[in-house]
């Protein structure tokens, strides 16, 4: 009873901080925008944490923040270790890979309206499409080191950059080209120097997809089978035991580092796409 | 999708994967079916099974042109060809009784009933949030930041701990794989909706204020229906996160039933071909979620009046 009062508490502090922050006159600055969520999160971690142990609920249901805290804080040279064989190796190595594949196919099925036509309305359908499910197939042809996942990855990272790379070079006007022309620009100078160009917003939408899509893959493709190590098999071998703690700490881990290369990707596309109008 | 003159040039595409998925089968399948072919009396070129592991599978196939046509019809092929996957999923579509675990359909039911249950609880939920977010202020500063991070984490990962531990609570079969699907629909609404439900622009909700419109009045009259195409797209993309879900959700769970128990038990006991078709199974049913939702997109949008017929 204790427990549930003192959540409630915790509750209305909470909401009632963010109230007053959100509806004062600097609630739309940048730092009271960034305080609030924040506060939000503390406030939902606190009556986690107060919740589990005044109910004294198992360990093996719902541990603790502070245990999960503890765990990864104990455990930083494994999860490092399966970082750099999920990420670094599968994830990352496959997403190249699949980046490099889809840009090559999508100037080549340029170049042909036909194909662009055909190709589109396939990829999208495609990218639709329980791609992840292709897991076991290439853990039985590569292995369950890290290629098959690398694999995995590459396949499911295509389609999405594909489309939006085949939409993006379409998007060009019939104007830019003439003067494209006008300056005796041939096809190789017209791609690099403005439809490549022209496409970059609709290249970093399908790259910012696929962010998420890469760490899914890898992490999944390890359900199949991986070696001793990696974030899927952790998770996986940790639910067997029963270990919460430790599938918590990955996925503290998955959320970082998801956060991290989506926030990568968004740094770089404003970087390059500084000129488009949702950037400025 | 398919609009007049485009169907020709997809067909053409289609074909082209069709034709280098059977051009692959024969190097996939050269060595498999060289072992076979020896057993079964015929003289390999190179004659023991270690030798031939130095050659890549191509040139074991061009050595032995009388195994090209056997590396379609491999009892356990790395690589089924087309055929073999269309004709096993036609035998356990068609051939089997509905109940029995051996059909499909059995399994596709199993996947497809949490899936949906999912989808319909993630989206309701997403949906009632969604409305919070642009009637309160202090929500959507607080909660909408958090939507829109999940977005880019794997949260699919948490499947195996959500099936474990509803199941430590005694909740097993249909549910657990129901809240995996429903919070992966869930997010891709909410931000779907908060986008639609605030697409109405200034003048429009002016005008409401002129009418002297009540809040629900306004979420009902204008809110509602202008975020309808925002709704469509977030419910593709949330349609087919759900089946992912429940696929992901049916494999910690000793694999006993769906398309996800299909896929481990065609990959554990060496029968591909299981694997294969459950695959493509899966695949169709995303196809038929996601033509649904076209359609009734569609027809929906054409009725309100927002495309022209």
């Amino acid at each position: 009873m204790m427990g549930y009062l003192i959540a409630l508490v915790i509750w209305i502090g909470g909401w009632w901080l963010n109230t007053k922050l959100s509806h004062s006159p600097a609630s739309d600055t940048r730092s009271v925008s960034l305080i609030i969520p924040i506060i939000f999160g503390v406030t939902i971690v606190l009556m986690w944490e107060v919740l589990v142990r005044m109910l004294g609920v198992s360990a093996v249901i719902l541990p603790a923040p502070s245990d999960i805290a503890v765990q990864f804080a104990n455990s930083i040279p494994l999860l490092w270790a399966d970082l750099r064989q999920t990420i670094i190796k599968g994830a990352l190595t496959g997403y190249i890979i699949g980046m490099a594949a889809a840009f090559g196919v999508a100037i080549i099925a340029d170049r042909s309206e036909f194909l662009t036509k055909g190709i589109l309305p396939v990829g999208a359908f495609m990218a639709a499409l329980p791609i992840v499910g292709t897991a076991p197939i290439f853990v039985k042809w590569l292995g369950s080191d890290w290629q098959s996942k690398a694999a995995v990855v590459s396949v499911m990272v295509f389609f999405p950059i594909l489309v939006n790379t085949v939409a993006g070079l379409k998007d060009s006007t019939a104007i830019q080209r003439d003067l494209m022309r006008t300056y005796g620009a041939g096809y190789w100078s017209t791609l690099f120097k403005l439809r490549i160009m022209v496409a970059m917003p609709f290249i970093f939408n399908g790259l910012k997809i696929a962010t998420t899509l890469a760490l899914i893959g890898a992490i999944v493709a390890e359900f199949f089978g991986s070696p001793t190590l990696g974030m899927g098999f952790r998770i996986s071998t940790s639910v067997g035991r029963l270990a919460m703690d430790m599938v918590w700490a990955e996925i503290i881990v998955a959320a970082v580092v998801g956060t991290a290369f989506y926030g990568g990707m968004a740094f770089i596309e404003k970087r390059v796409t500084f000129w488009h109008p949702s950037q400025r | 999708m398919a609009k007049g003159g485009n169907i020709l040039p997809v067909v053409t595409v289609v074909a082209a994967i069709l034709v280098i998925w059977c051009l692959a089968v024969i190097p996939m399948n050269a060595h498999l079916t060289a072992d076979q072919a020896q057993r079964d009396g015929m003289t390999i070129t190179p004659e023991s099974a270690a030798d031939r592991q130095d050659y890549l599978g191509l040139t074991l196939a061009l050595k032995n042109p009388a195994i090209i046509p056997l590396t379609f019809v491999h009892n356990r092929p790395r690589l089924p060809s087309p055929h073999q996957v269309a004709d096993e999923m036609f035998r356990t579509v068609f051939g089997e009784n509905i109940t029995s675990r051996r059909s499909l359909i059995y399994h596709g039911w199993v996947t497809l009933s949490a899936t949906l249950l999912g989808f319909v609880i993630g989206t309701t939920l997403g949906i009632l949030l969604a409305i919070g977010i642009v009637h309160n202020r202090t929500m959507d500063k607080s909660v909408m930041p958090w939507a829109i991070v999940s977005q880019t984490i794997p949260i699919l990962a948490l499947a195996p701990m959500i099936i474990v531990i509803l199941g430590s609570i005694g909740i097993q079969g249909l549910l657990p794989k129901s809240v995996i699907s429903a919070y992966l629909s869930f997010f891709p609404v909410v931000v779907g909706m908060v986008k639609g439900l605030r697409s109405p622009g200034a003048m429009q909700l002016d005008l409401l204020r002129t009418y002297h419109a009540s809040d629900p009045q306004g979420l009902w009259k204008l809110r509602l229906p202008a975020s309808i195409p925002y709704l469509f797209a977030s419910l593709k993309i949330g349609i087919s996160a759900a089946l992912v879900g429940a696929i992901v959700g049916e494999l910690p769970t000793g694999a006993k039933a769906g398309f996800g128990a299909r896929m481990l038990v065609g990959d554990q006991y060496g029968q591909p071909l299981v694997t294969w078709a459950a695959l493509f199974a899966a695949a169709i049913t995303a196809a038929g979620l996601l033509a649904i939702l076209s359609l009734l997109e569609r027809r929906t949008l054409r009725h309100m009046g927002m495309v022209a017929s």
